[in-house]
């Protein structure tokens, strides 16, 4: 199972998601996500710390975001990856197309 | 839905196989990522390894479910895995529509776009991949690994 919360803060909105993240639960993801693109939220930070698995469907997912927040000068960055969803951005080549922060804080800071 | 046997077919060596069977339903994959998760750390494969190979047969099965099974969840699949050895044999076997292993090809990494990245993912991660065509109805694939220490590991 999938929980995807959203937490607004001052400047950005934080995308907390805890679990796995496959072609059963991506598109849980791919509303939250495209909901806050769909209103044009300015700077979306994506909390995978709590992902122990990503397939190519959530990849593609974020990668769908990104270019939807791209279209309006927003920004999306991922924060807290684990090893095993890191290793499936490195070899898919996305490592840097990203803005990936070792923590949710890092990442905060950034904006 | 899981069957282990010996099956002796390697000369003197015995071949250790474990079937899992599920419906073509996504909320499925899980099981067959615990069993392909448990079996390569059994074979002795790294935990980055480990979750390479996982990827790879969990993308394996999710492409069955949308490409030859064009989403329909009350279809069948078949994993197989296969202690040999020197190596993991996974074979995934479904019983939809013929795939044209032609058309079957990794997409252009440097095209930032989703989706297409499930055939890299699953090649970029066996040592052999093999798109058997022999089955009168269905597909067959098969996914090699060879053990650490086996041939041809790099």
């Amino acid at each position: 199972m999938l929980d995807v919360k959203t937490i607004s803060e001052k400047k950005i909105t934080i995308v907390e998601v805890v679990g796995e993240v496959d072609l059963y639960s991506s598109p849980d993801l791919r509303k939250v996500l495209l909901g806050l693109t769909g209103s044009k939220t300015s700077t979306i930070l994506v909390d995978l710390g709590k992902v122990k698995y990503m397939d190519s469907s959530g990849v593609a997912t974020l990668v769908e975001a990104l270019q939807q927040v791209g279209r309006y000068s927003g920004k999306l960055k991922l924060a807290n990856l684990r090893d095993a969803v890191k290793d499936v951005f490195e070899l898919s080549r996305l490592d840097k197309v990203f803005d990936i922060y070792a923590t949710l804080m890092d990442a905060k800071q950034s904006v | 839905m899981l069957k282990t046997s010996n099956v002796a077919t390697q000369g003197e060596h015995s071949v250790q196989e474990i079937e899992i069977k599920v419906p073509s339903n996504p909320q499925f994959l899980k099981i067959i990522r615990g069993g392909i998760s448990h079996i390569s750390e059994l074979c002795g494969f790294s935990e980055e390894e480990c979750n390479a190979l996982t990827v790879a047969v969990d993308e394996a099965s999710s492409n069955i479910i949308r490409h030859t099974y064009g989403g329909n969840t009350e279809e069948v699949i078949v994993v197989n895995f296969r202690i040999l050895q020197d190596r993991l044999e996974v074979v995934l076997r479904d019983f939809g529509k013929k795939v044209d292993p032609e058309k079957i090809k990794p997409r252009n990494l440097d095209e930032i776009r989703p989706g297409g990245l499930g055939v890299h993912l699953i090649k970029s991660t066996m040592d052999e991949v093999i798109y058997d065509n022999t089955p009168e109805i269905g597909n067959q694939l098969v996914l090699v690994k060879y053990l650490p220490g086996g041939k041809d590991t790099n």
